[in-house]
């Protein structure tokens, strides 16, 4: 270990403090507790805009939005949540923070190229919010031309942005990919490293090999732009469809960069609240693999109706069903790892048994879209919406949630109140439910996404999903308010409050400069939990 | 037969609900028993391995169990490649239109819909005979669309500068809702119309008619027809209420500011640049986004739109 200045062994929030040295630290802990805090507050302003068309989603008539401001929401929700929350989310703010101390590192390889991510992070969030502002855009999140060129500059600006959130995600991707490679402690070994980390290895891979592609599209839109050579645009010869390609060779492995870290923080959280080592480990370790690579090769399952050949379309859907497989071997070993475990039903194993509920239904009804014949029906509709937000809200949002209140102690060194947080989690739950398991009834009958005006044989399912949204803010704002006031009225956390097995466990709470006063030497795998004396 | 929507699919009236239902239906089932195994498992487990005292472990560490992960590998892989059969199966099907199809051509435009008959008929809803294969070769005017029959379980994006089709028969009289389910803009909601699906006689009399709008009717009342078979009533109303475009109601002999292309008078020659070439000179407050009529109307149909607008006073 080597010796360090004095005063670098108190922890790391309190050494040095003044927002200067905030901005220009180069401690992986405080850049995740500034992802952190970015993205939550980019969530609460992602999910304003959702709640004000739910709102207005009362009935079939005007309330209180015109059409157009209707069409700028969704998409001002759709972007933010999307680009801005789910994407980076979990490896952001939880990878940053938890992922060097996962493997006995003292940072990331890349201290400095990891600050940039940040600031990389924080520009592209501006530019894109600022290009559907200012250029009142409502081309929605998936752009699709020629409707969104309609929309220019505003289109330009929001790949310019995409373009530097790019760069972040590739940068975050690169920095761990590298840091797990080469900076594991003394014994640990790949098969001894958290699952977590397996998920944020996975992750990283997708993060470097699919986002060039937004670059490439930027380009493409540029050089359509500036010399009108048709490339996406009809009136200059161009192919919508083409841009739809590229958008979607992005944008599905980005699903997968949205859920599989999820699938890690449910696995650390299942193990650590059953004191069971996860069931299958290699299984679920290399399902994450697979469904990365897998990810790249089903892009087209997103255009089953927009014009692809038959050939292509039967392809796609072919490729499509055997990411089923890796997602339901990790739901079976999740619920195998509670067999004959100790089960205690904390906070963050609330969350990760209704992410397993979320991500079951999240995962069929994505089953159901790849039957070529049914998604015909389907596509567009608010089934559709109401897969995907079982994926990220319900699987996603609800695993990173988990992930918070598992490490709140590790990071902030302080306890939440654990009755509250388990009414916040029943209140999740029960809302989220409400608000998208409607929607699953409501699409299959034949309703249309991105509709403000609708049938008024709807209005039920429109009303009963309006109040389920209720619900759920209510218990997002309980879950944050208590974790929040925790700074204030928690008690003191100890090192390891949930009587872990991995290593982040072992440093202090919260972490000293450098996370461990002495480098760990791992001698076992992450999930050595005892069992019963008989 | 019943007809009617269920709990999970619509009312039903093509030959493609012998395809999407069945298979709709077969998955429900597959799903309930996945669902409620992971669920009623993760239950039992939670009830009978809770935690009851604080330093209490589990009472066994099982690593893993390679005949069971292979099992609940291969078992899911055989499930979803019948799945993939089933569905391609259906789909193919879907795609291609038997031989002797009729066709009808499909325009899209921001918000309206124009089905346009061999015989020259243009309507703004769909109507076609009971148990026939009816092929429709869609387009669009200006961005994409999508052309959705909830009753008929179909559905194909409408594209600018591209054909692309698809075919249903249906097997019951009756109307139906067309919705777009493409993202298109303001009024994407409103862009709605209806197949209307008749018996055999009924049809060829309304093709007949249908052929000739304008025949024995004032250029007035053809004009009036067209408003609303031609789109122009998605964003132009009678009432004076603006829309997206100007309200027809008052409009003829105004005098309306273009902002650079200075003042100018509403009459016959400006109406019909209007529609024939509708950016050349944008009134002040709209945008330009009015789809070009060149070529999609008959000089006879721009006569007599401009003679019916002259009498909205």
């Amino acid at each position: 270990m080597i010796a360090h200045v004095q005063g670098d062994n108190i922890n790391y929030l309190k050494t040095r403090s003044g927002i200067m040295n905030w901005l220009v630290t180069v401690d992986h802990k405080r850049i995740g507790m500034m992802y952190l805090a970015s993205i939550l507050c980019f969530f609460i302003t992602g999910g304003t805009f959702a709640f004000l068309f739910r709102l207005e989603l009362w009935s079939p008539l005007k309330e209180f939005l015109t059409p157009d401001q209707y069409n700028q929401f969704f998409t001002l929700h759709g972007v933010i949540m999307v680009f801005l929350v789910v994407v980076p989310g979990i490896p952001a703010a939880l990878g940053n923070f938890i992922l060097p101390l996962q493997i006995g590192a003292k940072d990331l390889a890349f201290p400095k190229l990891n600050l940039t991510s940040l600031y990389l992070y924080w520009l592209g969030a501006a530019i894109a919010l600022w290009s559907i502002v200012a250029g009142h855009a409502d081309q929605g999140w998936t752009m699709y031309a020629p409707y969104s060129l309609s929309q220019n500059p505003a289109v330009l600006w929001m790949m310019v942005a995409a373009f530097f959130l790019g760069f972040s995600s590739i940068l975050t991707g690169l920095n761990f990919i590298v840091t797990m490679h080469n900076m594991r402690a003394p014994g640990m070994t790949w098969y001894r490293m958290p699952l977590f980390l397996w998920a944020m290895y996975a992750t990283g891979i997708m993060q470097i090999f699919a986002t060039p592609v937004l670059a490439i599209t930027l380009i493409l839109l540029l050089i359509e732009n500036f010399f009108g050579i048709g490339i996406f645009d009809p009136t200059l010869g161009g192919d919508p469809l083409l841009m739809q390609h590229f958008f979607w060779f992005y944008s599905h492995p980005a699903v997968y960069i949205i859920v599989v870290p999820g699938f890690g923080i449910a696995s650390e959280i299942i193990a650590a609240f059953s004191k069971k080592d996860i069931f299958g480990y290699r299984f679920v370790a290399y399902s994450s693999v697979a469904i990365a690579i897998i990810g790249f090769v089903v892009w087209g399952h997103h255009m089953f109706v927009a014009g692809q050949s038959e050939l292509a379309d039967s392809i796609f859907s072919f490729l499509t069903f055997f990411t089923a497989i890796p997602s339901a071997i990790k739901v079976f070993n999740w619920t195998a790892t509670l067999y004959k475990g100790s089960i205690d039903l904390k906070t963050p194993m609330l969350y990760a048994l209704q992410f397993l509920w979320n991500f079951t239904i999240g995962g069929l009804t994505g089953i159901i879209l790849a039957i070529l014949s049914v998604d015909i029906h389907l596509h567009d509709t608010y089934f559709v919406v109401s897969h995907f937000h079982y994926v990220a809200m319900g699987s996603t949002m609800v695993a990173f949630i988990g992930g918070i209140h598992y490490w709140w102690p590790k990071m902030t060194g302080k306890m939440y109140n654990e009755t509250v947080g388990k009414i916040a989690a029943w209140l999740v739950f029960i809302g989220f439910n409400a608000t998208f398991f409607v929607q699953l009834i409501m699409g299959s009958l034949g309703s249309p996404r991105r509709y403000y005006h609708y049938w008024d044989q709807f209005q039920i399912y429109h009303q009963i999903s309006t109040v389920g949204l209720v619900i759920l803010a209510i218990g997002l704002f309980t879950a944050l308010i208590n974790l929040i006031g925790s700074f204030w009225n928690g008690s003191v956390a100890p090192a390891n409050p949930w009587g872990a097995k991995t290593l982040e466990w072992q440093a202090d709470s919260p972490p000293v400069l450098y996370n461990f006063t002495e480098t760990p030497i791992v001698t076992h795998g992450p999930y050595a939990f005892e069992t019963e004396k008989a | 037969m019943d007809n009617s929507k269920t709990f999970w699919l619509p009312e039903k009236a093509s030959t493609f609900v012998d395809i999407v239902d069945p298979a709709f239906n077969l998955y429900l089932y597959i799903s309930y028993f996945f669902f409620f195994l992971i669920i009623i498992l993760v239950t039992v487990f939670t009830i009978k391995y809770l935690r009851r005292r604080p330093d209490q472990l589990a009472t066994a560490q099982i690593t893993h169990n390679l005949t069971l992960e292979l099992g609940w590998t291969i078992i899911p892989l055989i499930v979803v490649m019948g799945l993939f059969f089933i569905g391609m199966k259906g789909y193919l099907h879907m795609r291609v239109a038997p031989a002797g199809y009729m066709q009808v051509n499909v325009k899209g435009q921001k918000w309206a819909w124009s089905f346009e008959y061999p015989s020259g008929a243009v309507n703004d809803t769909l109507v076609v005979p009971v148990n026939t294969p009816v092929k429709l070769a869609l387009t669009s005017r200006d961005v994409l669309h999508s052309f959705f029959i909830p009753a008929f379980r179909t559905k194909a994006d409408v594209i600018p500068n591209r054909w692309h089709a698809l075919w249903f028969q249906a097997t019951r009289t009756g109307v139906f809702p067309v919705e777009c389910t493409q993202y298109c803009g303001t009024n994407h909601s409103y862009m709605l119309t209806a197949v209307k699906v008749v018996e055999a006689d009924a049809y060829s009399e309304w093709l007949a008619t249908a052929s000739d709008p304008g025949k024995g009717k004032t250029p007035e009342q053809f004009g009036a027809i067209l408003y609303t078979k031609r789109g122009c009533s998605a964003c132009h109303s009678i009432d004076g209420s603006k829309a997206v475009g100007p309200s027809w109601k008052g409009l003829f002999g105004r005098q309306e500011n273009c902002g650079a292309g200075g003042m100018v008078m509403v009459d016959e020659a400006y109406i019909r640049e209007s529609m024939l070439s509708p950016t050349a000179k944008v009134v002040m407050g709209y945008q330009p986004v009015m789809p070009v009529f060149q070529g999609v109307l008959s000089d006879r149909e721009v006569v007599a739109l401009i003679s019916y607008i002259k009498t909205l006073k």
